[in-house]
């Protein structure tokens, strides 16, 4: 298995090759988040910028924004999230919202210690 | 500083994830989720720590007039042991806050009132009384607790006798004990739930939380947060003071006229709520359509022209699909009318349905 990164906004990356990678929220997000109950995604073909949101997620009490950690073009997106973003609760690391090719920035991303150490002096 | 209630142990032990609420440490949510704990409600039981709400005495030899006065529903013919609820306005119609009015006896009544409006509404009171009447804010030395969902009834019937249990909707027993614990218990709710409301003294709380909840073990009782609360009135369609009524929104236009009493002798509002007329804009709720949820403050459209503002809005975890409740222009408030509703810059469909957007169906036989 190919391994993830992370943001501090609490995103994972999982990086396919070079330039394409998965994107999606963290175990420890879903949790903060509590049921989600909808999800907003992008179309395939949309340009996403690093730092820049490019969904959101809503649980029964409020709205969050996701945000990319890379720049590039949106190859894929996850449909199932649409009728189903209770996958997300269930199963963060499987529940990817887009795939990202044409990668042409990224910005600094934790490795799995790392954001467990982050999450950890957040609390 | 927030205060804890005396549960806040009990929370935080169920794993609750405890937040600020009216100036209490509250529990929003427990480890199952605010869907897992509303679905709890409408198929078994629930059960809430809610000592953050009010409670206030009137008692003396003209109580009932002074609750006349404040209240905009009658409360003359009410029996000793009933409930009623009703808003309580200013002096332009306006609310000050909604409550439930419980009659003791003759001459004593308990108020029971919104946290976040506690010490507005002392001080409301207390400038209006007159007479032989004497007021007491007893909100410290009372706790509460909401037992609610199809499954109570059973639940309690297991720590309380018979006699103690009210049968009646909106009517209580003063004197009652559950599990050996003297409670005032009222069959009220904030649901759209059959369900209790158990009043009793804060050093008991914690005795009673915990029976309750081990009494009802096996009909699926389970500790729930303010979360799942919230997300019930809401599918259930009751208002919430500070959303779909506050101290500018007349108690008509929140579509409370059940509890709006305009043939009273006097009280205080009527003059106000007689100025203002026929309402011009009324509560109503709206099935989001198109692909989104709404909350509150978002504005809502037909075709380009503004025709009113959500009051509260999430996904409805029992129906499944968004809605939101809105005061709307009258003419638009017809159910089927087809709307949109701005939310972040973006248009959503929303058609207007009948309220409310779940109601029980009381099919089951009580065990009596």
């Amino acid at each position: 298995m190919k391994e993830f990164l992370f943001t501090k906004t609490h995103e994972w990356v999982q990086f396919l090759n070079e330039t394409a990678a998965r994107i999606g929220l963290t175990d420890y997000a879903q949790k903060e988040l509590g049921d989600l109950v909808f999800v907003n995604l992008p179309e395939v073909g949309d340009e996403v910028t690093v730092k820049e949101e490019f969904a959101d997620v809503e649980s029964v009490k409020a709205v969050s924004c996701v945000y990319s950690p890379v720049t590039g073009t949106v190859k894929a997106v996850n449909e199932d999230l649409l009728d189903q973003p209770e996958l997300i609760n269930s199963d963060p690391y499987d529940a990817w919202f887009i795939e990202v090719d044409h990668i042409s920035a990224k910005e600094e991303l934790l490795s799995g210690e790392e954001y467990e150490q982050f999450i950890h002096e957040e609390e | 500083m927030e205060l804890k209630t005396p549960l806040y142990d009990c929370h935080v032990q169920c794993r609750g994830k405890v937040l600020p609420f009216a100036g209490y440490l509250l529990p929003v949510q427990y480890e199952t989720g605010v869907i897992a704990e509303h679905m709890a409600v409408r198929k078994a039981a629930g059960l809430f720590d809610v000592s953050h709400m009010g409670e206030v005495t009137l008692a003396g030899k003209d109580a009932l007039s002074n609750v006349q006065r404040l209240v905009t529903n009658d409360c003359g013919r009410m029996y000793d042991g009933q409930v009623k609820y009703s808003p309580m306005c200013n002096e332009t119609g306006g609310v000050v806050d909604d409550l439930l009015v419980y009659k003791l006896n003759q001459e004593k009544f308990l108020l029971v009132i919104n946290a976040a409006n506690r010490f507005k509404d002392v001080e409301w009171i207390k400038g209006h009384l007159s007479g032989s009447v004497e007021f007491k804010d007893i909100s410290d030395q009372v706790a509460q607790l909401a037992l609610q969902g199809p499954k109570s009834e059973e639940i309690l019937l297991k720590l309380t006798e018979i006699k103690d249990i009210p049968v009646k909707y909106y009517s209580f027993v003063e004197r009652g004990a559950v599990g050996g614990i003297p409670c005032l218990i009222s069959k009220t709710g904030y649901t759209g739930e059959e369900g209790y409301e158990l009043y009793c003294k804060p050093e008991t709380t914690k005795n009673l939380w915990n029976s309750l909840l081990e009494a009802g073990k096996e009909e699926g009782l389970i500790p729930c947060g303010l979360g799942a609360r919230d997300t019930l009135r809401l599918e259930a369609a009751m208002p919430l003071y500070g959303h779909e009524m506050d101290d500018a929104i007349s108690p008509l236009e929140t579509g409370l006229g059940f509890a709006v009493k305009m043939d009273k002798e006097d009280f205080i509002g009527k003059k106000g709520l007689e100025a203002r007329g026929e309402p011009e804009r009324k509560r109503v709720g709206l099935y989001i359509t198109g692909r989104g949820i709404a909350r509150e403050k978002c504005t809502v459209y037909f075709e380009d022209k503004t025709v009113g503002m959500t009051t509260s809005g999430t996904h409805l975890p029992y129906l499944g699909r968004p809605a939101v409740m809105a005061l709307l222009d009258m003419e638009y408030t017809k159910t089927g009318t087809k709307l949109d509703v701005e939310v972040r810059g973006r248009k959503i469909a929303a058609e207007v349905a009948e309220l409310p957007f779940y109601k029980k169906e009381f099919a089951k036989q009580t065990l009596r």
